[in-house]
C-alpha cells in the first residue's frame, strides 16, 4: 500500500470532514480561537510585567561617593575590581567635572542654587560610581563588598566617602519583594489559565468527535486500520486549531490598537500595539502552532477512546 | 470456510446466547440461519468478523482461528468479509460514492480501482443515479442496496447479512435478498440470518434454524420451520 495515497486521502478526508461538519466546525473553532486569544493576551500581559519589571530594576542603583581629593586612578582600579563581580550588570564613573555639569543641568531653572554654586570658587562635588546589579536582591553583597577594607589596595576605604546603599536598603528590599511576587503572580495565573484552556480545548473536541463515534465503529468493521481511522479526524483537530489560531491573531488587533496609547502611558516603556506589530510572528508561531499541535492531540486521544469500543454497538 | 468448534458465548454472565456450537460452512454456499429474536443469530455472526468473541471454543476463517489473529490480520480478514446490517450502518456524512470508496481506500486500492469498480457496484444494485446522495436522502431500501454495494466492492470471499429485510418493506427486502441471491451466483459465500419465512422458502438453499442458542434443524434445501 501506497504512503503518500493514504497520506493524501487522509488530509482530504479530514478537509471534507471539517467543512461538512459545519456548525460543530464553526463552534468548535470559535471556542479554540476564544482559547488562544486567552494566550496571547497572557503573552502580552507577560511581556508587559516584564517590561515594567526590567525598568523598575533599571532605576534603583547605588552609587558610591568619594571624598574630593580622590585620586581618579584609584577611583578607576576600583571601577575595574567593582566590574568583575558577577552579580554587577554595569559600572558608571562619574567624574566630579561631570557631577557638576548634571547638577547644573538638573537646576538649570533655580537661578538661587546656581547663583550660589557661583560664590563657591571651586567645584564642591565629589567623583562617584553607580553601580548596577543584574538584580535586585544582589545590591547587598556589592555593598558588603564595598564595604571590605582592603578593596581599595593600600590607600584603603580613605577615599570612599558614603556609599547610598544603606539609605535605599529598605526601598530596595521592598522593589525586590514585589518584583519576585510579581513573576511568581506572572507564572502562576499563566500556567493556571494555559491548563484550563487545554482542558476545555480537550473536551470540545472530544464533543466533536462524540457526534461520529458510531461512524469510528462502522470504519473498523469495514477494515479500515486504526491509522487510517484516525488519521482524519487528527488532521480535523489540527485545523480547528489552525483556524482558531488564525481567528485569535485577527481578533487580537483591534484591542492591540485600542489599548496602545493607554498601555504606552501607563507602563511608559511598554505600548500593546507595537508588540503585537514587532512579535506577530512570534505571536502567529505560538497561537497557530499551538492551536494545530493541540487541536491534534485531543483529536488523537479523543478518537482513541472511541476506537476502544472494537464493537460497534447494535442500534 | 468458516467452521465454529463447540463455540458458547454468554453476555455478563447472562444464560449462553450461543450454546455449545459445532458448525461447518463451505465457500460458495448461500446458508439461511433463521430463528426467532435472541435465538442467538446475531451473536453468531458478529463471531465471524470478531465484533464478539467467543467465550468457550473456537471460530476458524479459512482454517484460521480467529482468536490468534493480530489487529493486522483481522483488518486484512474483515476486508474479505463483506458485512451487511439491519441498521445499514452508512457513514451519515459521507455521500453513497463516497461511502463505497472508504471501504476501497481502507483497503489500500488504487485510485483508478476505485473509480471503475464503485460505478459498477452501483449499478449492481441499481442505484447509480444516487451516487452523490447522502445516505438520509435515501429510502431504507436504498440504503441497504448501498450498504450490500459497499460490502461487496471489494470482492469479498463472503458476505455476512444480519437482518438486512428487518426494516424493509415486502419489495424491498425482496430486491436485497435478490440481490445477494446474484452475488452467490457469481460465486460468493454468503450468509443470512433474517425470520422473514417467504425469503427462505422462495431460496431454496441451506437453511440452519436455532433456538435459544442452539441449532435444532440443519436443512441442505430447507423450509423455515419453527
Amino acid at each position: 500500500m501506497n504512503t503518500w495515497t493514504n497520506i493524501k486521502r487522509i488530509s482530504r478526508t479530514g478537509f471534507i470532514g471539517f467543512l461538512r461538519n459545519g456548525f460543530i466546525s464553526l463552534a468548535t473553532v470559535l471556542i479554540m480561537a476564544t482559547m488562544l486569544f486567552v494566550m496571547g493576551t497572557l503573552m502580552t500581559m507577560n511581556a508587559a510585567l516584564s517590561s515594567t519589571l526590567t525598568q523598575l530594576q533599571n532605576k534603583v542603583d547605588i552609587n558610591v561617593y568619594f571624598v574630593q581629593d580622590a585620586p581618579e586612578k584609584d577611583i578607576l582600579a576600583l571601577k575595574d575590581s567593582i566590574s568583575q563581580l558577577p552579580e554587577v550588570a554595569s559600572v558608571e564613573y562619574i567624574s566630579s567635572d561631570k557631577a557638576l555639569e548634571q547638577f547644573k543641568e538638573r537646576h538649570k531653572n533655580d537661578q538661587i542654587t546656581l547663583q550660589s554654586l557661583e560664590e563657591l570658587d571651586k567645584n564642591p562635588l565629589g567623583a562617584s560610581l553607580a553601580v548596577r546589579a543584574k538584580q535586585t536582591s544582589q545590591y547587598e553583597g556589592i555593598a558588603k563588598f564595598l564595604d571590605k577594607e582592603d578593596v581599595v589596595g593600600g590607600s584603603k576605604n580613605a577615599i570612599i566617602k558614603n556609599i547610598n546603599y544603606y539609605q535605599n536598603k529598605s526601598a530596595i528590599d521592598k522593589l525586590t519583594q514585589i518584583i519576585s511576587a510579581s513573576r511568581s503572580f506572572g507564572l502562576l495565573s499563566t500556567i493556571f489559565l494555559a491548563v484550563i484552556s487545554i482542558l476545555i480545548v480537550f473536551t470540545t473536541i472530544r464533543l466533536a468527535i462524540y457526534t461520529t463515534k458510531d461512524e469510528i465503529g462502522v470504519m473498523q468493521l469495514v477494515g479500515a486500520s486504526d491509522w487510517y481511522v484516525q488519521g482524519p479526524f487528527i488532521i480535523e483537530g489540527a485545523l480547528y486549531g489552525f483556524a482558531g489560531g488564525i481567528v485569535s491573531l485577527i481578533a487580537l488587533y483591534p484591542f492591540a490598537l485600542w489599548l496602545g496609547a493607554p498601555s504606552q502611558a501607563l507602563l511608559g516603556s511598554f505600548n500593546v500595539y507595537t508588540y503585537y506589530v514587532s512579535h506577530i510572528g512570534l505571536l502567529f508561531f505560538v497561537l497557530v502552532g499551538a492551536g494545530s499541535f493541540l487541536g491534534a492531540i485531543a483529536s488523537l486521544a479523543a478518537v482513541r477512546r472511541y476506537l476502544r469500543y472494537k464493537v460497534a454497538k447494535q442500534v | 470456510m468458516i467452521r465454529f468448534e463447540k463455540v458458547t458465548k454468554f453476555y455478563n454472565g447472562g444464560p449462553a446466547a450461543v450454546d455449545n456450537i459445532t458448525l461447518s460452512i463451505e465457500s460458495g454456499e448461500l446458508v439461511s440461519i433463521v430463528g426467532q429474536s435472541g435465538a442467538g443469530k446475531s451473536t453468531l455472526l458478529k463471531m465471524i468478523f470478531a465484533e464478539e468473541q467467543p467465550s468457550e471454543g473456537k471460530v476458524f476463517f479459512e482454517d484460521r482461528d480467529i482468536a490468534t489473529m493480530n489487529k493486522k490480520e483481522l483488518n486484512v480478514m474483515r476486508r474479505k468479509i463483506g458485512a451487511v446490517f439491519q441498521d445499514f450502518r452508512l457513514l451519515p456524512k459521507k455521500t453513497v460514492y463516497e461511502n463505497i470508496a472508504f471501504a476501497m481506500e481502507a483497503a489500500g486500492q488504487s485510485e483508478e480501482n476505485i473509480v471503475s469498480d464503485v460505478p459498477y457496484v452501483l449499478d449492481l444494485v441499481d442505484l447509480s443515479e444516487k451516487m452523490d446522495n447522502f445516505p438520509h436522502e435515501l429510502s431504507g431500501g436504498e440504503q441497504q442496496r448501498i450498504a450490500i454495494a459497499r460490502a461487496i466492492v471489494n470482492q469479498p470471499d463472503i458476505v455476512v447479512a444480519d437482518e438486512p429485510t428487518g426494516n424493509l418493506d415486502p419489495i424491498s427486502a425482496y430486491e436485497v435478498v435478490q440481490i445477494l441471491k446474484k452475488i452467490n451466483d457469481l460465486g460468493t459465500t454468503v450468509i443470512l440470518s433474517t425470520h422473514n419465512k417467504e425469503i427462505i422458502e422462495s431460496l431454496e438453499e441451506r437453511v440452519i434454524t436455532m433456538d435459544q442458542g442452539k441449532i435444532t434443524r440443519d436443512d441442505k434445501s430447507g423450509k423455515y420451520v419453527l
